[in-house]
């Protein structure tokens, strides 16, 4: 303990309270419904966007350019007279398909390594533990910018690179929460039963800390994307022209005079989409760790 | 005492420095393994001789062992030597100086607002606990959370310079005040999404503190609302919001980058982005080792403070009771 990290041993004091934070920060009824709301739009624009918008999100309309929101374009169009509404559709795919996929790595990888650190102790625990201090000591977002741009990076590097750096967090509150489980008297009823570690960890802990994992996804959703949308926003991830929030407000910043619907939709897109999630999450937490009475 | 902490200094500096290596080593061989090489992106495709070739590997050294360049770069660097930039063929070490300013100014005020606005605001909501205000306030904390900075930087841009016209869209600025001006709506911008981690993390370890029975029995003893929660319970919160202050100003180097490309601005975080975009190695080289300098640094210096606000942090990490 006497160590350089003794002293950081102390500061996850402001993660834990991040931790704790979901189940005093109830949210109300009617945010919750309309966070869902604003969630069952996403999602179903990322399954058939496409299909649903008024016009083709890619086809150009050079000789009409730039227009304000009007009855044919309700959110005008940008500089090559593309749609803005039938693009901000679209994109939603690339806004749900990565950062769902960066929560669902995290949440199995963290699952995974936090549970054994927290449960086996010992070597697992340190080796594990020494390696997620390297993870935390990396800042996610410029550990992708450089390593994504560098590498020509598209989406699916991104997503890989995310899922690494978030794990280690999400590892430790796992961690955390199976230490938190482990001198309970069911878990010693299994082992008294005989059950074998790995039969403990993932039917017996994995259900009870469940709620910490599910809200943790949530958080990592609503990162991702806002990682993902920021790395499209600099240019790297998507080809240039694809129907990306983060590249549609890079791509019509310029615009902002002309018809500032075309910079502003995409970026209102994204913060509803991840507050939306950050919501649900801790409405899901909530409900499954049976507070909803409190 | 003193000599606790010439010790505790001299052992974290000694760690500090082999982090840096290690860092530089890491970005070294990354650059080394990236695709598209030197050559490519100062010659282009067309009109290349092998003798334009040969010299252009001659002057960056390419015909070297890897292990001889690394080592040959780390000699420069640590004399603030990071070689010259592929683009524009001036010395990195002067484009980082001149691009630093912007950024650090940048961030300066940012860190102020976060400061200034967010824990004064989680003391408001923490002490007004369940009513309309706290719940206001945990709302606008969710949205601003969730709010990256190139996102918020735009509609604040179109609100505040477009329609009304009070900020400069574009630019840093001349001249001290004049900058100001120019930064104020980036700031707001990058100081958004902090501000509001601050603010959950200083309510929640403040309501915390307002329940323990300290609290009480200094209300009892007929210490006034005010002195308890300024007194007492903040000192005890100030660990928390010291910790997250500090991955705060971690977080603004990676906002800065996104609040510069939206505000046109000529800081440290465009010249990555388009030394990145450019696939100019040195000058990636030299802004992430600036970077990862400073984000040590503040970590180290967070851990200095943890000793001066809470006694029973000793140096080296032992805990009284």
């Amino acid at each position: 303990m006497a160590d350089l990290t003794g002293v950081a041993e102390l500061a996850p004091a402001a993660t834990a309270v991040e931790v704790e934070g979901p189940a005093r920060r109830r949210q109300r009824p009617i945010f919750v419904i309309l966070a869902a709301a604003v969630l069952a739009i996403v999602v179903v624009l990322a399954a058939i966007g496409p299909q649903l918008a008024p016009h083709d999100p890619s086809a150009q309309n050079v000789l009409l350019g730039t227009s304000g929101p009007s009855a044919a374009h309700p959110l005008g169009t940008d500089d090559l007279g593309r749609d803005i509404l039938s693009r901000v559709f679209a994109g939603a795919r690339s806004a749900v398909v990565g950062p769902l996929l960066i929560a669902l790595g995290a949440a199995v990888l963290s699952a995974t390594f936090g549970l054994a650190a927290g449960f086996r102790g010992r070597r697992t625990d340190s080796v594990i533990m020494r390696l997620t201090d390297v993870g935390l000591a990396l800042p996610p977002f410029l550990v992708i910018l450089v390593v994504a741009g560098i590498f020509n990076g598209g989406y699916l590097l991104a997503v890989a690179l995310l899922i690494a750096l978030f794990a280690p967090w999400d590892t430790r509150i796992v961690r955390g929460a199976t230490l938190e489980q482990a001198p309970r008297p069911y878990v010693e009823a299994t082992t008294v039963l005989g059950l074998s570690q790995r039969r403990t960890m993932w039917l017996h802990i994995l259900p009870n800390i469940l709620p910490l994992i599910v809200v943790t996804a949530c958080l990592d959703f609503a990162g991702g994307l806002v990682a993902l949308s920021g790395l499209s926003f600099l240019g790297i991830g998507v080809s240039p022209g694809a129907a990306d929030w983060g590249r549609m407000l890079a791509d019509n910043e310029p615009l902002i005079f002309s018809n500032p619907a075309a910079a502003i939709a995409p970026g209102v897109a994204i913060v509803l989409t991840a507050a939306a999630v950050s919501v649900v999450g801790d409405w899901a937490y909530e409900r499954l760790s049976g507070r909803q009475g409190r | 005492m003193s000599r606790n902490w010439t010790r505790y200094i001299a052992k974290r500096m000694t760690a500090l420095v082999c982090l840096v290596f290690v860092i530089s080593l890491g970005t070294y061989s990354l650059m080394a393994l990236a695709p598209g090489s030197l050559v490519d992106s100062l010659l282009g495709p067309r009109g290349r001789t092998p003798e334009a070739v040969a010299a252009v590997r001659q002057e960056y050294h390419l015909n070297d062992p890897f292990l001889v360049r690394y080592g040959e770069w780390l000699g420069g660097a640590v004399r603030f030597d990071f070689g010259n930039s592929v683009r524009t063929d001036e010395s990195v070490a002067s484009g980082i100086e001149q691009r630093a300013g912007v950024t650090v100014t940048l961030a300066l005020m940012a860190f102020a607002m976060v400061l200034l606005v967010g824990v004064p605001l989680g003391m408001l909501a923490a002490t007004r606990k369940g009513g309309a205000l706290d719940g206001g306030v945990v709302s606008l904390t969710t949205v601003g959370v969730s709010a990256p900075p190139f996102a918020s930087g735009v509609v604040l841009l179109y609100l505040f310079a477009v329609v009304l016209g009070w900020f400069p869209p574009f630019g840093a600025g001349q001249g001290f005040l004049d900058r100001l001006w120019h930064l104020t709506l980036p700031a707001v911008a990058l100081a958004l999404t902090a501000a509001a981690i601050v603010v959950r993390v200083t309510r929640s370890t403040l309501i915390r503190e307002l329940s323990q029975d300290y609290v009480v029995f200094a209300r009892a003893r007929g210490i006034s609302r005010r002195e308890v929660l300024t007194r007492y319970a903040l000192r005890n919160a100030l660990v928390p919001i010291v910790t997250v202050s500090g991955l705060v100003l971690g977080y603004m180097v990676g906002g800065a980058v996104l609040v510069e490309i939206a505000f046109s601005l000529p800081g440290l975080g465009s010249f990555l982005v388009d030394s990145i975009q450019y696939k100019d190695l040195p000058a990636v080289q030299g802004v992430v080792i600036v970077i990862a300098v400073f984000i040590l640094l503040v970590n180290f210096l967070t851990d200095l403070l943890y000793v001066v606000i809470d006694p029973r942090i000793r140096l080296g990490g032992e805990v009284d009771g």
